[in-house]
């Protein structure tokens, strides 16, 4: 039992932290640009496809740094020569623009690499027991994952507050209709902004693929997740995107490793309603109903707090 | 809706608004008599549309009461608010601007009508919603531009559908957020007469910064400076008052 | 009515205006008998069907878009749902042997979707905007996902399916073969458009266009946004339930497909694409995006990828979709201006259409090379016989897609100018508002 709470909990954050380091660069792009970029997990699942292809060709440790570059250059092409353009017709079309975007880069990495999970593997360097609890084996590239997205998270903070266009951010998380009056460089900072945001997302695809599975639905099944991250976070609100990314990679992660069902706390249902919807309740069990945890957690929110957790501001 | 009836319209109870440490409004009591036209007056950032906002039920007062004919408004929604007789109006233009000026003013005119959420009767079939909303058309004088999306028209001609919105629905409390700001010296004179005549007989609060709008049109004026009523009397004591002077009108003259 | 008052207001429609709009729709139905005698093989009365249910399914979703202003990325749980509980209703239908005829189901299927958007409508139409949008998109995920859990009704992965012919029979309609469907279809497409057109015209439908202008001055006026956007979201889930009762009666099977978040995409392409801004738009978009689908997927692998380019190139140079694109030329047809703008599109299609050539060659090319690297490089695409490995392929290619870049880049700026003038003198005449 006690080995199921460390190992899930380590999981848990894991998985939470990753979350972050797309919710933030979103959270972000929205309270800048006003737009929720419906692409963001698209640019997590090129940033696994473009480290595939060049650890391949290169190595992982260069493919850590040339694939977030990539990933956040064709962002930074896509604020500047596509949302930039579609700004002027709102923000629906802004946040349809990035739908279609969405559907079209799923058909590219389909086209290019196919429909079946492309072998991602840990690099050699990593691929051992990093330790031992009770009697299951912590993987290395595990802890490595863990401390990326944590020295990411660092970094992020001191950006944040010691620089100038941390400041720009700070105000526009703060005061979302003054980002008008910056100025003339205006267009370089939402572009910048933008490009930064998708090569974080990036670098998350990075170091997931290998851990996780690399295949062109990767990101049609975390976008959904990400958007509730945001939505029960609070939209616009970063400490909110942090709360909410743990929160759901904890909540998820103990759900998959539960095996309870009712049938399993009450004993079996009366052979009567066996055939009936009444028995697919029963004997769920929590880790089968774990994908649906995020959702359900999200309309509570809505009931409880429409606002989401740290929210202020409605849209 | 005969004038000068003994009641009071709005009455505010030691009203005060914070936002977090700041607080913009400081321990208001107002009186608005029923009929009065009453005009509120203070340098920029006074707070003077926060004051709207808490009474139009925009936002909520953080302590104190508002009340609307004897009855607590504050805590309510502004469409509640709205439906008992208080409409107004915003100092930044906001009208329905995909709509054509009609069906602005005809959806300023349907709950008042009786029309509620109706999704059996057709909207043209419906006499008193165009009958109503003609006469507005003709009060505003903007019968010409009826078929204009009103995001079209030009800014005077915006500043009156924006009166023509608030005043459509009846509501007997009118309450006005600069209603000539921008406007040229001949475009105010023609809304002060369209105001003047809109609101015979209604109880009018109007915020106003041009200070010949508010000496010929009000009843009596208040004078907020930093989220505090400083004075408030008729436009004669107004003038007289020194502290008023020193604040307020002291800075004009000089 | 005082004369003065009765003068300001807009003209009543006249005798003769009353007399075009119900022959306007007289010639529908006319049109809708005639069609199957036309066309009468299997397949065109299939496409005509899904047609007719792709039209309802956009038009219930444009209460939402296009009236309301509300971005819904889950309308397909109302279709999925209304679908699924049709199935039901056949079986149990039946089993018992209700006396309930085929064409009575897809009621059943509508009041489905009601009952789900009642349920689920008033905690998402709480928020309007960006939140509404992500909101619908969790509340789809969830359903979708719980159906794959709740094996019992929703069948898992393989569906539910059911028998049309076995229901109670009403004038010795077996509703077996596709003719009969057709009908069907067709009958209850025209309902519900005219249901749908009617609510733009009521008191609701009015203030549901005040919301989305200005959700905030709505307050002023007397009204609860919150509660306009839930009727609204009501009525789109009860017209959706239908369209997804039809496509179940169609299939006869519902599967959890009906519900994913590919039918949700397709509605809201064919709707967007359409034109939002019109009644008219999604009627277009539907039957466009039906018959480009049909079409497509027989011509190239990779149609969904030219479906999504598609999309992307509306919404970024046609936001009024395709009914805008031409509702846009009305006031120069009016004023009789629109001469002065064909000869700049004729001369600003040639490279434009160079450079679509190129950009479909490019695809097809590279696709050649990433899904069948080991195959014969001489492919066919779009009809169109080429050799994928022959440098003088790519160099066109290239040639194609830079060269109409530059040119059509030229010619659109004269096409803006012509058009310009063409709009300015239309003015002149006092016909653009």
């Amino acid at each position: 039992m006690l080995e199921l709470i460390v190992i899930s909990t380590l999981n848990g954050v894991l998985f939470g932290m990753l979350l972050f380091l797309m919710a933030s660069g979103l959270t972000v792009i929205f309270s800048m640009l006003g737009v929720l970029n419906f692409a963001h997990a698209s640019f997590y699942m090129l940033g696994a496809f473009f480290g595939f292809q060049i650890s391949r060709w290169v190595g992982f440790w260069p493919a850590l740094l040339i694939a977030p570059l990539l990933a956040g250059a064709i962002g930074a092409g896509v604020e500047r020569y596509g949302l930039r353009r579609v700004h002027k017709n709102g923000h629906v079309a802004e946040l349809l623009f990035t739908f279609g975007l969405a559907f079209a880069i799923e058909e590219i990495v389909q086209i290019i690499w196919g429909k079946s999970p492309v072998d991602f593997r840990v690099p050699p360097l990593l691929d051992f027991p990093a330790f031992t609890i009770f009697s299951t084996n912590y993987p290395a590239f595990k802890m490595f994952m863990l401390a990326v997205s944590i020295v990411i998270f660092v970094g992020l903070l001191v950006v944040l507050k010691k620089t100038r266009i941390g400041l720009i951010v700070q105000a526009a998380l703060t005061h979302p209709h003054m980002v008008g009056h910056l100025g003339h460089n205006v267009g370089r900072i939402f572009m910048l902004v933008f490009g930064v945001g998708t090569a974080l997302a990036a670098v998350a695809g990075v170091i997931a693929g290998p851990a996780l599975v690399t295949q062109s639905n990767m990101a049609g099944l975390l976008g959904p997740i990400l958007f509730v991250v945001v939505v029960v976070g609070g939209l616009g609100s970063l400490p909110g995107a942090f709360v909410a990314s743990l929160l759901i990679g904890l909540v998820q992660t103990f759900a998959v490793s539960m095996n309870g069902s009712l049938a399993g706390a009450f004993g079996p249902l009366s052979p009567d309603y066996a055939a009936t919807w009444l028995s697919d309740i029963w004997n769920v069990t929590i880790a089968q109903i774990a994908p649906i945890m995020p959702y359900l957690l999200l309309v509570l929110i809505l009931i409880f707090r429409p606002m989401g957790l740290l929210g202020t501001r409605d849209t | 809706m005969s004038q000068f009836l003994k009641g009071t319209a709005i009455e505010l109870r030691g009203v005060e608004k914070t936002f977090g440490i700041t607080s913009v409004i400081r321990n208001v009591d107002l009186k608005v008599a029923q009929g009065e036209r009453h005009a509120l007056i203070g340098p920029n950032g006074a707070g003077k549309s926060t004051l709207f906002n808490l009474i139009s039920g925009y936002m909520k007062p953080s302590v104190g009461q508002i009340l609307l004919r004897d009855e607590t408004i504050s805590g309510l929604p502004p469409y509640q608010i709205n439906r008992r007789g208080l409409s107004r109006s915003f100092q930044v233009t906001n009208v329905f601007a995909n709509m054509t000026v009609w069906e602005n003013i005809r959806c300023a005119v349907l709950w008042a009508t009786g029309q509620r959420y109706a999704f059996w009767k057709n909207i043209d079939n419906l006499p008193e919603v165009r009958e109503r909303t003609a006469q507005i058309l003709v009060d505003i004088s903007l019968t010409a531009r009826r078929d204009v999306p009103a995001g079209l028209l030009t800014y005077a001609e915006q500043r009156a559908l924006e009166i023509g919105i608030t005043i459509a629905g009846g509501a007997d409390v009118i309450l006005l957020d600069e209603p000539t700001a921008g406007m040229s010296h001949a475009e105010t004179e023609r809304a002060v007469a369209l105001i003047r005549r809109l609101t015979e007989g209604r109880t009018l609060l109007i915020v106003e910064h041009d200070m010949s709008v508010v000496f010929g049109l009000a009843d009596r004026i208040s004078v907020l400076v930093y989220g505090q009523i400083i004075a408030s009397g008729t436009p004669e004591e107004i003038r007289g008052n020194k502290k008023v002077k020193e604040a307020y009108l002291g800075e004009e003259a000089a | 009515m005082s004369d003065l008052a009765s003068s300001a207001a807009p003209p009543l429609p006249a005798a003769a205006d009353k007399l075009k709009f119900y022959g306007l729709w007289l010639a529908v139905i006319v049109a809708l008998l005639v069609l199957p005698k036309l066309f009468s093989s299997g397949g065109s009365l299939t496409t005509f069907s899904l047609i007719g249910i792709s039209i309802i399914f956009a038009l219930s979703y444009n209460i939402l878009l296009g009236q309301t202003g509300m971005l819904s990325f889950g309308h397909a749980v109302y279709y999925g749902l209304g679908g699924f509980l049709a199935i039901h209703a056949i079986n149990i239908v039946a089993k018992n042997k209700f006396a309930i005829p085929l064409p009575v189901i897809p009621l059943i299927g509508g009041l489905t979707g009601l009952v789900f958007a009642a349920l689920l409508g008033w905690v998402s139409t709480r928020r309007s905007g960006t939140a509404f949008a992500m909101i619908s998109l969790g509340l789809a995920e969830l359903v979708a996902s719980s159906a794959l859990i709740l094996r019992t009704f929703f069948g898992g992965e393989a569906g539910v399916s059911a028998n049309r012919t076995k229901v109670f029979r009403l004038f010795d309609w077996s509703f077996g073969p596709q003719i009969q469907i057709y009908y069907l279809v067709a009958a209850w497409t025209l309902l519900a458009v005219l249901a749908m057109y009617a609510l733009t015209r009521t008191p609701l439908g009015r203030m549901c266009n005040a919301v989305r202008d200005n959700p905030e001055r709505v307050q002023f006026v007397g009204y609860d946004p919150h509660v306009i956007r839930y009727l609204a979201f009501c009525f789109s889930g009860f017209f959706a339930g239908i369209a997804g009762a039809l496509a179940a009666i169609n299939f006869e099977i519902a599967n959890s497909a009906y519900l994913g978040a590919v039918q949700s995409g397709t509605v809201l392409f064919a709707t967007y694409i359409g034109g939002i801004g019109f009644f008219i738009g999604p009627i277009v978009g539907a039957i466009f995006v039906t018959i480009l689908s049909l079409g497509l997927s027989d011509l190239t692998p990779v149609w969904q990828l030219y479906f999504g380019l598609i999309f992307i190139a509306v919404v970024m140079y046609a936001p009024g979709g395709l009914t805008g694109l031409l509702m846009m030329h009305r006031p120069l047809l009016r004023a009789g201006t629109l001469t002065r703008v064909l000869p700049s599109y004729a001369v600003a299609f040639v490279p434009t259409l160079a450079m679509i050539t190129g950009l479909m060659l490019a695809i097809e090319t590279i696709v050649h090379f990433t899904v069948n690297p080991g195959d014969d490089s001489h492919i066919k695409s779009f009809g169109i016989p080429f050799d994928a490995a022959s440098p003088y392929i790519w160099a066109m290619a290239a040639m194609l897609i830079f060269g109409g870049f530059y040119l059509s880049r030229k010619t659109w700026t004269r096409v803006a100018q012509a058009w310009d003038e063409a709009l300015s003198s239309a003015r002149d005449k006092g016909v653009a508002a």
